[in-house]
């Protein structure tokens, strides 16, 4: 009895540290808390972040409260202060390009997975991932240059011609606007769209193929009932990315959108974004009130990002709990 | 061995000397508007006193007023004067006032693009203003045609393009359209950024250049200096004389000359719509803040000898960048303000 009451209690600690001890020595233990150290900081990061905005904007949102969201002026020698017509403009804007960049990704990475000869392939993917890593003023500077005086000239002028009695497309053609900013941001996400989409085509097993072939299905119809749907997470995760990209982009943005803070129903009208105007008043912001509502929109930048990516997460766990149900069909 | 143990000795040496050599750092921020100038400056001081090296970063004015105000930086440098609550904000925090030293004069002129006119266009104080308040729209308004005798305005939408980011250049242009327009001031007011009533925003002198030259029908403002350099067409401004007058270099110190005789003491003075008839109107001075008292001698003293030098062989340097030099009377007055720097 009293022997092994003095073994038990003694062995455990010895046990205990001597693993602690030789997983020091074998450097697994090291590594795991330098790189849980690494992790951690990532969420130490954006708890300092939300921490910060939420600090900085104080006077804004005790001062708007919810009006801050529902009013449109802005005016920062009055120090009225309303952030609906950039939370719309980066709505619409991100969304114009999801629309143009979706089905042209989606469309290029079948090509290049699917039915492009390998070495087409992966010449195309160099040229891919080469855009995917110009500055976004370089496509600022693209959409001043070129597609602003098409818009102009060509584009918004016909849209007017043959649409126009559509609220979406009235109003003068300036060139500039947010149909405009739509399109750059589409050229700027479409290579990672396709970059991450081919990724994840080319990674669908080869029996998944080679069965819907010998179920006698065409080529196209094998990769369009049978791989697609088995990438569809991926593909999704792609877009999200894209978004992501398309909501916080600043430079690009601000170059073609005419920086107005209005809310339009119409495409062709200049508008403005949130990213936009944070990084074209912020240095100049003299008042207090007027810093504090720049920074509050930078929370709300951060929250729709947070939101966005939240709904994406969810949608990617419904799809493809459905997708293997269907698989099962 | 030997030698790697030889080269490091070297090294140590020579960082030893630069390091007694530049043994004074000195720190600024603030306007972007006049940096060529500065950096053209603090290196040609420091050519000449080699035991001083300034600083200057240009993170905008808004940023200069703050950082200096933090104590962050030795001096903030500005495109607007500081107003009474900031003044009010550093007496607070340090016990001790800060003092405004104009460096040199920009201006703002108004550009536009209209196809089949190449004349230069007057402009009246009414046509701006009601130009950038959205209530004259079409290029053959009276107001713009009545000074514009034989040109063929048509009858086309102006488009009007302003800057998008706070400026000091748009600080200048709502600055002067608060002093000819009753209702500019009352509806917008002056700052580096406003709510404007009409118009596109475009980021940046080049970006409203470039707006202006693919947008026909367009109108809008870029600084003087911008102009200059890339040769743009500009038109005339009528002043508070009457006279319809050129922005060029010395029609700016002209304003700034006319101004100097009302100058305050503490220099924080809008040079826009300036009396006398070469003055063109919509000009304005850029400062240096300089702290009031100083608790290192060593840096004050290097900061009052800079600005001494600045105010007399440092004015030589801005007309070769193209930006107009202060008048006499202004230099005489900052020489004795800066007397009062302990």
């Amino acid at each position: 009895m009293a022997t092994t009451t003095t073994i038990v209690p003694s062995a455990g600690p010895v046990a205990g540290s001597r693993s602690f001890l030789s997983r020091l020595r074998e450097r697994d233990e090291i590594a795991r808390m330098i790189t849980f150290l690494f992790a951690a900081s990532v969420v130490l990061v954006t708890v300092l972040l939300v921490f910060e905005l939420w600090q900085g904007s104080v006077l804004a949102r005790h001062k708007f409260g919810f009006n801050f969201f529902r009013t449109s002026v802005w005016d920062p020698i009055f120090e009225q202060f309303g952030a609906l017509p950039f939370i719309y403009g980066t709505l619409v804007t991100a969304t114009l390009a999801l629309l143009i960049a979706v089905p042209l990704g989606i469309g290029a990475a079948i090509f290049l997975a699917e039915l492009a000869p390998a070495r087409v392939s992966d010449t195309l993917e160099f040229f891919i991932d080469l855009l995917a890593a110009v500055p976004s003023v370089i496509y600022g500077v693209l959409g001043v240059f070129i597609v602003v005086p098409l818009m102009r000239q060509y584009v918004q002028p016909a849209l007017k011609h043959s649409l126009g009695f559509l609220p979406l497309f009235q109003g003068p053609a300036y060139g500039v606007g947010f149909l405009t900013a739509g399109i750059v941001l589409a050229i700027m996400v479409i290579p990672y769209i396709i970059s991450v989409s081919r990724e994840v085509l080319l990674s669908v097993p080869r029996d998944q193929r080679e069965a819907a072939l010998s179920l006698g299905a065409t080529r196209w119809e094998s990769t369009w009932r049978v791989v697609v749907p088995f990438a569809r997470a991926g593909i999704f995760g792609s877009i999200f990315l894209a978004l992501a990209r398309a909501l916080g982009e600043t430079m690009a943005v601000t170059m073609v959108i005419g920086n107005t803070p209005i809310v339009s129903t119409s495409l062709l009208s200049p508008g403005y974004s949130i990213a936009a105007v944070i990084a074209n008043e912020f240095t100049e912001a003299t008042g207090e009130l007027h810093t504090q509502s720049l920074i509050e929109l930078g929370l709300v930048l951060f929250l729709l990002t947070f939101l966005l990516n939240g709904f994406a997460r969810l949608l990617i766990v419904t799809t493809s709990r459905r997708g293997s149900g269907m698989g099962n069909v | 061995m030997k030698r790697i143990a030889g080269m490091l000795l070297v090294a140590l040496a020579v960082a030893g000397v630069l390091w007694a050599d530049s043994a004074l750092s000195i720190t600024g921020a603030g306007a972007t508007f006049p940096y060529p100038m500065y950096s053209k400056w603090f290196d040609e001081y420091h050519k000449k006193n080699s035991n001083l090296e300034i600083n200057y970063q240009s993170i905008g004015s808004g940023g200069g007023i703050k950082q200096v105000t933090e104590g962050t930086v030795d001096f903030g440098a500005t495109d607007g004067p500081m107003n009474d609550d900031q003044l009010k904000a550093y007496q607070d925090k340090h016990g001790f006032g800060i003092l405004h030293f104009p460096t040199v004069l920009g201006a703002d002129v108004p550009a536009y693009n209209i196809p089949g006119v190449t004349a230069e266009l007057n402009f009246t104080q009414d046509a701006i203003a009601g130009i950038f308040l959205g209530k004259i729209t079409k290029w053959d308004d009276p107001a713009i045609a009545g000074p514009n005798k034989g040109v063929n305005l048509p009858a086309n939408d102006i488009v009007v393009v302003h800057r998008s980011e706070g400026s000091g250049t748009t600080y200048i242009w709502t600055d002067y359209l608060s002093k000819v327009s009753e209702e500019w001031k009352t509806k917008v007011g002056k700052g580096a950024s406003v709510n404007w009533p009409v118009g596109l925003g475009a980021k940046g002198n080049e970006s409203v250049a470039g707006t202006i030259k693919n947008t026909p029908n367009s109108f809008g403002y870029v600084e003087l200096i911008y102009a200059i350099q890339n040769n743009m067409p500009y038109g005339r401004v009528r002043n508070s004389s009457g006279v319809f007058v050129k922005a060029d270099l010395a029609s700016v110190t002209a304003a700034a000359a006319g101004a100097s005789k009302n100058m305050p003491d503490d220099f924080r003075v809008s040079i826009t719509d300036a009396p006398g008839k070469t003055a063109y109107p919509i000009s304005s001075f850029t400062w240096l803040l300089v702290p009031a008292k100083f608790s290192d001698t060593t840096k004050r003293d290097a900061i009052k000898g800079f600005v001494k030098w600045m105010l007399a062989d440092g004015q030589n340097y801005t007309e070769a960048l193209s930006y107009a030099k202060l008048p006499k009377e202004v230099v005489e007055k900052e020489l004795k303000a800066l007397n009062s720097v302990q």
